[in-house]
């Protein structure tokens, strides 16, 4: 401390940036090894031929097709049942309901979120609705839903309404809320103000949170649906997706309940991966306001 | 002294564009009724570089705002060309502070001709050929289809400016909008902003905590004092830009303004201390 001394005075320079050609090149090409480790789906394809091999090992070391068929084996009942079978049919069927669901529950969750946003009042009934109704599981209303509207596409309808409707209301009404005030008056100085601001200004600043809100609802649709399904076939012979997984392992045709099984994982991997990243990258990425 | 008798004798004959009129405002939070501005009057006529000068609790962004139409006076009147203001609108374009002002979801181009479409200023062709001309003036020519996620901070602040310039508002309000920057790049877009007035001719009330900056971008400045916000000052700065940075008259005026704020807080010191 004592012996701090006044730092040396040095003279002063000015210099030019050199050529800086002797490091060698500044960017190089990755290996293709690298390269092809680098993408994402190549490793996830590894992961998944690691877990189909094992499997089928397994099932033939077991040797038991009525509890644990092979993967070959349930992919070719996944084929025969969506060429020759009804496959195709039931997945149209639980596909149909689905979207008159999820469009109903969206409708509903956008004039909730409408009153909402209007009144402080609006904001405390949607905020109590949303905290008693989300935790509660849309296939635990199965049993009031067949009571009053009794077996049939109405008590799914009200199912997945209730499993759509306060995800994205919630979603919805929360991203109104995080619109920055800056955005807000920007909009307000346009002279935009009640429909014209909502739709122009307010849906596309929230449209992150929507998007999320909708995928949630999504997921959570697909799910009570197929659940709901497995309670009871719709009323006439056209069931959906859970009553054909339903009636084979019923029929003991193991090979085919897989195959079901698959038809719901890919029409949710599907749906997940195209429609709603094309959407994202469409918007919310190509706007910046997500990575 | 009354705030137009320094420079009005000469203008009185003219009509003001903005007259605010003993304004107070006030605004809750959520615990205190805090009262913004004390009646606060001035006069700011066509083609005037209006700045609103002074430390930060003096009300002169809030006062941006009742002009804006986004806040109520509680006492007084703020009218652009005689009509009462009520309410937000597009004949007062406001340019922020924040870089987050622009639409996420346009592009450069599209949120330049946005306002004048919703707003129903002009048709496409018209909106389509403004915005054009606006984005060259402020040198973002390459970037007009680009969204704004893009853009660095001195960029989104001129597509700011070209966006309420494009309206062709009767005022532009201005509330800070360089504070965010470096520097640098503050200086040159002051620079640039002078340059586009001296093309365009508009009229802009600009609120600012920097003295330097006052005086360069400002034609008159009206100095305020905080805790509630009142009129100490109105003044001339038209004589001045950055040619004159270290000049004489310059650094006498930048002093004047400096003892004013400063004067203010060692009163208010000596008022607290008793």
């Amino acid at each position: 401390m004592a012996d701090t001394q006044a730092p040396p005075i040095r003279p002063e320079f000015e210099t030019k940036p050199g050529d800086a050609g002797h490091i060698g090149d500044v960017a190089r090409p990755l290996s293709a090894w690298e390269r092809i480790s680098n993408i994402t789906a190549v490793r996830r394809l590894f992961i998944l031929l690691v877990l189909v091999s094992a499997w089928q090992a397994y099932a033939q070391f077991l040797d038991n097709p009525l509890m644990f068929p092979t993967f070959a084996e349930a992919m070719t009942a996944l084929w025969d049942a969506s060429v020759r079978g009804p496959l195709l049919e039931r997945i149209w069927t639980s596909i149909r309901v689905l979207m008159m669901g999820y469009a109903a529950g969206i409708a509903l969750a956008a004039v909730f979120t409408t009153i909402a946003v209007s009144t402080r009042v609006g904001t405390d009934f949607l905020s109590t609705l949303t905290a008693m109704f989300n935790p509660l599981p849309a296939i635990a209303l199965l049993p009031l839903a067949l009571l009053w509207f009794g077996l049939g596409i109405p008590s799914l309808i009200f199912v997945i309404i209730h499993s759509v409707l306060w995800a994205v209301a919630l979603n919805t009404h929360g991203g109104f809320m995080s619109v920055s005030e800056t955005l807000r008056m920007a909009g307000q100085n346009y002279g935009l103000r009640g429909l014209r601001y909502v739709a122009y200004i307010l849906i596309p600043a929230a449209f992150p949170s929507i998007l999320t809100g909708l995928k949630i609802g999504w997921a959570f649709a697909w799910r009570t649906l197929i659940a709901a399904e497995l309670v009871f076939g719709v009323s006439s012979r056209s069931g959906g997706l859970g009553w054909f997984i339903f009636e084979n392992r019923n029929q003991l045709e193991t090979a085919y309940v897989f195959a079901g099984l698959f038809a719901v994982i890919i029409i949710g991997l599907l749906v997940e991966s195209v429609v709603f990243r094309t959407v994202e990258t469409h918007t919310v990425r190509k706007w910046g306001m997500q990575r | 002294m009354p705030p137009d008798a320094v420079g009005g004798a000469a203008r009185d004959s003219a009509h003001p564009l903005l007259a605010v009129d003993g304004v107070t405002l006030q605004y809750k939070t959520r615990e205190h009724l805090v009262t913004a501005t004390y009646r606060v009057s001035f006069k700011v006529y066509s083609g005037d570089r209006f700045v609103l000068l002074g430390p930060s609790g003096c009300g002169k962004s809030t006062l941006l705002k009742g002009v804006g139409g986004f806040m109520r006076p509680v006492e007084g009147r703020i009218t652009l060309k005689g009509h009462s203001i009520e309410r937000p609108g597009p004949d007062r374009m406001m340019v922020f502070q924040e870089f987050d002002q622009l639409l996420p979801w346009k592009t450069v181009k599209q949120n330049i001709t946005f306002p004048m479409l919703v707003s129903g200023r002009c048709d496409r062709a018209e909106a389509e050929q403004r915005a054009r001309s606006y984005i060259d003036k402020v040198n973002l020519t390459k970037f007009s289809d680009v969204y704004p996620h893009m853009l660095s901070g001195g960029m989104k602040q001129r597509v700011a400016i070209a966006r309420a310039m494009a309206m062709g508002a009767d005022i532009l309000l201005m509330d800070e909008p360089f504070a965010a920057l470096d520097a640098l790049t503050r200086r040159k877009m002051q620079e640039e902003l002078l340059q586009l007035w001296d093309d365009v001719r508009f009229t802009m009330l600009f609120v600012t905590h920097s003295i330097e900056e006052a005086i360069i971008v400002g034609s008159r400045i009206l100095v305020m004092s905080p805790h509630p916000g009142q009129v100490k000052a109105e003044l001339n700065a038209h004589q001045f830009g950055h040619d004159n940075l270290g000049g004489e008259g310059f650094q006498a005026l930048h002093g004047r303004i400096h003892n004013m704020l400063f004067a203010e807080r060692i009163e208010e010191e000596r008022a607290r201390h008793g």
